[in-house]
């Protein structure tokens, strides 16, 4: 049996984890974070939110399902760079048309395997995300770590522009159509789209520099923040837009980094969290209803607002209308003055249970009311 | 939604006694929700007729019952505790099923009793096959999925009440199909049927062992994988799921019999949200009301279509697995949600500062491994089918699949353990096949291997490895065994590793750093490298080369959050998450899985330890490797490790604590016992005391006194203390020279065993030769013992104390009541003894202390005596806890297992009897006069197997112990106690109806009064012909039946009489030696018809005692808690 050849995980602080290599080899940075999810590795390698981030999976096997041609969220796998603990030799599953390791190879993903990854994740959870280096390449911790220390932060990351489409697309509702939606791409996941579609929603996807005119042209009842990478607060080209569309009664919904470009807009703040919310696991509160929903996370930052009073903003009253129940982060935003509301979380889940997967209706249930 | 408060006094109902089926994960769930609500500050009442669960420790509910879990019993309870709210999905199949019969015949309304937890609908929804099948497609379609998923949701069937609606359904769906009984506990008559044969046999069984005589007949899934997701729901609808479970055995094999692995290996996320998405619709359909549900699902491998297979809707024991598996505990929080909770307040135990609602997330792997009993049972089966036949489970955590695996393997317990650590199995082909058979032995080999994998058999892991080191190539073994191909490969990764050890120069660091991070044990290493001089030698080189585990938290969050809870596993890993303390710290080793022998009773004394020590201000740490039991709970022990129990893995244990403890300053572990788990524990004292390791309690020297014949014999003598003539042979000559000595009939068996495993009773030279040629297999190293058996003897069991001072305690003082010759753990026994005399006991207490003070004991010590024409034999004396630890002091108020345990750490009886853990004066044989009856009652699983020809296993009780659990009867008199555990073991004795007697010769003279009060209760008397002129000699009416292999002479015969349920009772005794066939067909009836059928004179004399009692009808409950108050008011 040929062996993997060693690899390091250096992180800013110092901290050194040796393993092999794993994926592409090579040399990769990025912030290291750690997702907690037991299934959906596909969904997550491909999710445009992980650009520039080394993700650390808490489970231990990877890859025993391999890859299929169905369940990718965008066009390629974005993450900087992979940690897993015990990658599986083979695959097995009805769908699948190849292997997980083959695939990462092949995208130039480098990553790393056969290390203690809950020492990892304790670190971090202790320490907090931090910037991280993975190298198949070069043994010298010291040189390894030098770069880490010289390669960018995620806060005050600009990612946009790297993840958004550079044209506009449309995905066509399915079955009788009810709604027309323009969808800002900030690094929107490819079953986004078709929840919406499954409710009758044709979706324009438009880049993220689009401006208010080009969204109005599309004639859309609603506009639609995506999720996606990066420091909301580089994002003042969006938080202008949602303006704007505020200020013209437009109908609108965002998730995750819609979330913070909503609560950016109406004045609130966003800052980083120390280790952030990645999983799928997670119980949010909706507090119009009391009912609890486990959905999938995938966010570093938050939006800072009170939870127990309403907030005054230029656009009318503002309330958080939910909130994680491990740590009271703001989870979610409501207008009441307005046809706006927005998650920090992700309803099209994908990796994810289906529990917030409502929060769709209540789009087409607030532009039916606007 | 906070707590309700119109509710102020639950009734919670216990699962009664162990079976196959229902084990001790009932006492972990029941204990969970006992300790629950009475923190919540309502009044509990509990009833279970089980003693050997914590639950029935007088201090978890406010009123104890041990009593018989039958609607009849309940009632009284109800009547007499007037409860607002009863909780029945805690207690298995058993309290739901009287739940159900309570609310059935109004008692429920009559007393206003509401329901929590459950509702009678949503019961009925889950359990009644057709009505489920609806549900599921209802909550299908409301989640548009029955297209998505490609065609029906749950397999094609239909429901049948007859044999002719039976085959006219296999007519259409054709063959294979599979039979389930409906309202039947862990698969019991139901199968799978590939012929016509099998068709008639099983539909037929399964139609009477429903109690509705309704069976489904469906669709085969066979070789589908198999999945289970454990739900939770509150009443404001929040549903989550707890934990994921996926089967290595492929459908077709009982979930309780196959090897399963939490979290699911092989489904994308895709398919297991369609799962949780399925399942959460189902749940919500059922209309479950809140607490823990279990939904089984199977996915075709090809298509990925899916299909519901059932739901529990109450916990189970694939909760129990969950909740160890994940560290949410599914019945603390079901019974929270029962009064009114919600899952979002309810925090979450492990991390404190989440709350519940959510769903936990791993970051290792379970395996689970049954355990079972074949060995038990000659002639059985030993296929697994849709019928569970598994007595007990090891659970076991990794850092991966292999090494959660390696780790299982090992902890059930079973002549291997673990791959290469017995030979490979010999190659027998099949004689037909010698004509076309391959030229190649290695093809016939492979082709021969891979016939078996097709039948699902205890171990078939282990074929599974061998058939991929003969080279049968993956995608084949996969086929042929239905495991998906991905845990055939882990296996493969295995053999590969297997062959690189094998070749490797040297076994340096980063090789045996691997092989240790796949799961491999000292011993399997060992196996492969025999330079390295055994598991001792690969030891020594480990720790040479630093390589040690490091123990992993179980936290529910994949360390999102910090645990507050040291609930630890090993792994060879880098981090270790131990932390130091600078108490003292005593380790108790646990009992493993549950055998027959070895059960629940020794948890029991296990947990009873933790909480006196704890008390006691030492730091406890508990080792066990068994998911279902209350010492594996978290909460128990200060720390728990959730490991194998074998030398190496215990060791590393102990090094672990010991080395953090000094490391904060503290004195490490002071002390590990070993005395209260069982033979398991029992058997590594030596290794480890040599290994350095402080075992408190009766020194290893002093276990080897009591169990090594010679010794043991010159420790009696010197006492003056007789036993029965002996003697230990090593070969069939010596063994029949012996026997010839001291005359037949002898009892024979192996030395060093537990559980009578391998014992018998042989009345002549012939069957003496055949079991030394059979017993040297069982045990070559250990001789044969060859005792003189005592006919017709009193058999007297005794637990005892002793200190260090040699002070003994009697704790109890057990009469049996069958003859000797039967296991102590199969037979009935009374407590306080009925028979025995002031004299008898005295001697008792003579003998055992001159035994205690002889071996040095140091806490627990069990003896079995035998008491023929007044004189007293000691059969064999057991320097620890035994079986009736827990039976006895129920019986007494006395806890014998936590006196036991300070006692190990130095305190004196004197000292306990001061701080009232003993009472201040007397002890178990000095019972006050009007002391209640306590009277034990074995369970026996004879039902849940069958022969290959589907006929039923002789249930004939011998010195090997085959009962699975033990009831308890207490009452005011002899009579009511033994009707009570009659009731408790059987669902009762009967009242009126036909009796069919039938006894050997030399008990023709002792049945005459038993029978003749039969007659005069109004029974009719039904006999065969030698046993009728016997009895109408003495004025006895009775039909003349004939029996079984007679010929036809006009009479009827008596098994099918029996088989048609004509008869309510049977008293067999054997024929001694003689040709027990007869026997034989009449006891596999009765077992089969479900009635009592006793098989000893003064079994059927304690019979019509508890008849009479039945009869007048004179039956009142009493919780232990004023039996108790009594007991102990009464002291001195």
């Amino acid at each position: 049996m040929t062996r993997r050849r060693s690899a390091v995980l250096v992180l800013e602080d110092g901290t050194t984890f040796r393993g092999e290599a794993y994926g592409a080899i090579g040399e990769t940075f990025g912030e290291a974070v750690f997702s907690t999810g037991m299934t959906g590795y596909q969904e997550t390698l491909t999710d445009p939110s992980y650009h520039r981030q080394v993700v650390v999976m808490t489970a231990p096997h990877v890859g025993n399902t391999g890859v299929n041609t169905e369940d990718d969220e965008s066009d390629k796998i974005w993450v900087a760079g992979y940690v897993v603990r015990d990658p599986s030799r083979s695959y097995s599953n009805w769908r699948a048309g190849g292997g997980l390791e083959e695939r990462l190879a092949a995208e130039g993903v480098v990553g790393i395997c056969d290390l203690d990854t809950r020492a990892l994740t304790r670190h971090l959870r202790e320490r907090g995300a931090m910037r991280v280096g993975i190298s198949s390449v070069d043994d010298d911790v010291a040189g390894v770590l030098s770069r880490v220390r010289q390669s960018p932060e995620m806060a005050g990351a600009d990612l946009v522009a790297d993840v958004t489409t550079a044209k506009p697309y449309t995905v066509t509702a399915s079955g009788e159509h009810r709604l027309t939606v323009a969808a800002i791409d900030l690094g929107i996941k490819r079953n986004t789209p078709r929840r919406m579609a499954a409710r009758g929603i044709t979706t324009h996807v438009l880049p993220a520099t689009s401006t208010v005119e080009d969204v109005l042209a599309t004639g859309a009842d609603a506009v639609f923040l995506s999720n996606g990478p990066g420091d909301p607060a580089t994002a003042d080209p969006q938080v202008a837009l949602t303006r704007s569309l505020l200020e013209r009664q437009v109908p609108l919904f965002g998730i995750c980094f819609g979330n913070q470009i909503l609560g950016r807009a109406l004045g609130l703040g966003t800052f980083k969290l120390k280790y952030g919310h990645r999983g799928i696991n997670q119980p949010v509160l909706d507090r119009t209803t009391g009912k609890v929903e486990v959905t999938a996370h995938n966010h570093g930052f938050a939006v800072d607002a009170p939870l127990d009073a309403k907030v005054d903003t230029a656009f009318g009253a503002a309330e958080v209308s939910h909130v994680c129940l491990n740590d009271n982060v703001v989870e979610g935003l409501r207008l009441l003055d307005a046809p706006a509301f927005s998650v920090q979380y992700h309803p099209e889940a994908a990796a994810g249970p289906h529990d917030a997967d409502y929060l769709f209706d209540r789009l087409l249930e607030l532009v039916k009311r606007a | 939604m906070p707590k309700r408060t119109d509710i102020k006094h639950v009734l919670v109902i216990g699962s009664g006694p162990i079976v196959i089926g229902q084990a001790c994960e009932f006492d972990y769930s029941g204990t969970q929700a006992c300790r629950v609500l009475r923190a919540e500050g309502l009044r509990v009442t509990l009833v279970n007729s089980n003693p050997a669960t914590i639950m029935t420790d007088p201090e978890y509910a406010d009123a104890t019952y041990v009593e018989p879990i039958t609607p009849e019993f309940v009632e009284l309870v109800i009547a007499r505790e007037r409860p607002d709210a009863l909780l029945p999905t805690l207690g298995g199949q058993t309290a739901l099923n009287t739940a159900v019969a309570l609310h059935e015949s109004g008692v429920l309304e009559k007393y206003g009793v509401e329901l929590i937890g459950a509702n009678i609908d949503a019961i009925r929804r889950g359990e009644d096959r057709q009505l489920f099948k609806d549900i599921v497609a209802k909550a299908g379609a409301r989640i548009g999925f029955s297209d998505a998923a490609g065609g029906d949701l749950v397999p094609r069937s239909r429901v049948c009440h007859s044999m002719d609606e039976v085959r006219a359904t296999v007519a259409e769906l054709g063959l294979p199909v599979v039979i389930r009984p409906s309202f039947t506990m862990g698969g019991l008559g139901s199968g799978m049927a590939h012929t016509d044969d099998d068709l008639e046999r099983i539909a037929g069984t399964g139609l009477a062992a429903s109690p509705v005589h309704e069976v489904l007949i469906e669709e085969s899934v066979l070789g589908w994988k198999e999945y289970e997701l454990e739900l939770m729901r509150d009443r404001n609808d929040n549903v989550v799921v707890v934990c994921s479970i996926e089967n290595v055995d492929a459908m077709g094999v009982h979930t309780g019999d196959s090897v399963t692995v939490a979290p699911a290996m092989t489904l994308t996320d895709r398919e297991y949200q369609q799962l949780r998405d399925l399942g959460i619709a189902v749940l919500r359909e059922v209309g479950v009301d809140t607490g823990g549900c279990n939904i089984q699902f199977a996915v075709n491998p090809d298509n990925g279509r899916l299909v519901v297979i059932e739901m529990n809707p109450r916990v189970s024991r694939s909760s129990a697995l969950a909740s160890k598996a994940t560290g949410f505990p599914i019945a603390k929080i079901a019974a929270k949600l029962a009064i009114g909770y919600t899952l979002d307040e309810i925090p979450n135990d492990i991390t404190r500062e989440t709350p519940a609602a959510f769903e936990p997330t791993l970051d290792y792997v379970v395996v689970k491994i049954p355990r079972f009993a074949f060995e038990k049972f000659p002639g059985a089966d030993p296929e697994l089918t849709t019928t569970m036949k598994s007595v007990g489970e090891a659970m076991a955590l990794g850092r991966n699949f292999t090494e959660a695996l390696g780790k299982a393997m090992r902890s059930v317990e079973t002549k291997a353990s673990g791959f290469w650590t017995q030979p490979d199995p010999v190659l027998t082909m099949p004689a037909d096949a010698s004509a076309d058979a391959p030229a190649d032995p290695m093809a016939a080999a492979r082709a021969e291997v891979l016939r078996r994998l097709r039948t699902p058999h205890d171990g078939r892991l282990y074929t599974v490895e061998w058939a991929l080191r003969l080279g049968v190539p993956a995608a084949e073994v996969s086929e042929a065994s239905g495991f998906d191909p991905w845990f055939v490969d882990q296996i493969a990764s295995l053999v590969d590793l297997r062959t690189e050890i094998e070749a490797a120069a040297v076994l340096d660091e980063p090789l045996l750093r691997r092989a240790k991070r796949a799961g491999l044990s000292d011993k399997q290493i060992a196996a492969l490298r025999p330079e390295l001089a055994g598991e001792d030698g690969v030891r020594a080189l480990r720790h040479r080369l630093g390589l040690r585990p490091v123990y992993k938290t179980v936290d529910t969050c994949a360390a999102e959050f910090a645990a507050k809870t040291p609930y630890h596993y090993s792994s060879y890993d880098f981090e270790t998450e131990v932390t130091g303390s600078d108490r003292p710290k005593v380790m108790i080793l646990g009992s493993g899985p549950n055998r027959i022998g070895q059960g629940i009773e020794f948890d029991y004394s296990c947990v009873h330890a933790v909480l006196a020590l704890r008390e006691a201000g030492y730091e406890t740490v508990m080792v066990n490797c068994n998911p279902e039991t209350v010492s594996t709970d978290y909460d128990t022990a200060d720390r728990l490790y959730f490991e194998p129990l074998t030398f190496e893995d215990v060791l590393e244990v102990f090094r672990a604590e010991d080395s953090s403890g000094k490391a904060a300053g503290g004195p490490g572990v002071v002390g590990v016992i070993v005395q209260l788990g069982g033979q398991t524990p029992l058997g590594l004292a030596r290794r480890l005391a040599e290994a350095g390791v402080p075992i408190v309690g009766t020194s290893p020297e002093s276990i080897h006194l009591a169990e090594e014949r010679g010794a043991f014999g010159k420790l009696l003598d010197e006492a003056g203390l007789r036993s029965p003539a002996h003697g230990t042979a090593t070969s069939f000559p010596e063994a029949k020279r012996i026997a010839d000595e001291i005359g037949y009939p002898v009892l024979v068996r192996p030395s060093y065993v537990l559980g009578g495993r391998g014992m018998e009773i042989v009345y002549d030279e012939a069957t003496l030769r055949d079991y030394i040629g059979r017993a040297t297999a069982i045990s070559p190293n250990h001789p044969v013992l060859v005792d003189r058996f005592l006919d017709d003897a009193i058999e007297i069991d005794v637990d005892a104390l002793c200190d260090a001072n040699g002070e003994v305690y009697l704790g109890g003082v057990m009469e049996h009541i069958e003859e000797a010759g039967i296991h102590s753990g199969d037979s009935s026994c009374a407590l306080p003894p009925i028979t025995l005399g002031a004299v008898h006991i005295e001697e008792v207490r003579r003998y055992t202390s001159a035994i205690a003070r002889g071996i040095g004991v140091r806490g627990l010590l069990n003896v079995q005596y035998a008491l023929k024409d007044d004189v007293l034999y000691v059969l064999e004396a057991n320097p620890r806890a035994s079986r009736t630890v827990p039976f006895v002091s129920k019986a007494t108020a006395v806890p014998l297992a936590k006196a036991a345990a300070r006692i190990m750490l130095g305190a004196t009886i004197e000292e306990l009897r001061a701080e009232g853990m003993l009472p201040p004066t007397g002890d178990g044989g000095k019972l006050p006069a009007n002391a209640p009856v306590a009277v034990k009652e074995a369970v026996l699983p004879f039902k849940r197997f069958r022969t290959r020809a589907g006929k039923g296993v002789d249930s004939l009780l011998g010195p090997e112990m085959k009962s699975t659990g033990e009831v308890m009867g207490i009452d005011r008199t002899f009579g009511h106690a033994f009707a009570k555990s009659q009731a408790a073991a059987y669902g009762s004795l009967p009242t009126s109806g036909k009796i069919f007697v039938t006894v050997a010769n030399r008990d023709k003279r002792g049945i005459v009064f038993p029978a003749k009060r039969l007659a005069d209760l109004g029974f009719q008397i039904l006999a065969t012909d030698g046993t009728a002129s016997v009895l109408r000699r003495y004025g006895v009416e009775c039909e003349v039946l004939r029996k079984h292999f007679e010929g036809d002479d006009g009479t009827r015969d008596a098994v099918e009489l029996i088989a048609h349920g004509e008869v309510s009772l049977v008293i067999n005794t054997p024929q001694g030696s003689g040709a027990r066939q007869d026997g034989y067909e009449i006891r596999s009836a009765a077992v089969a018809a479900d009635i009592p059928c006793i098989t000893t004179l003064p079994g059927a004399a304690a019979a019509v005692m508890g008849i009479e009692a039945l009869i007048r009808g004179e039956m009142t409950v009493r919780p232990l808690q004023e039996l108790h108050a009594a007991l102990r008011g009464n002291e001195g």
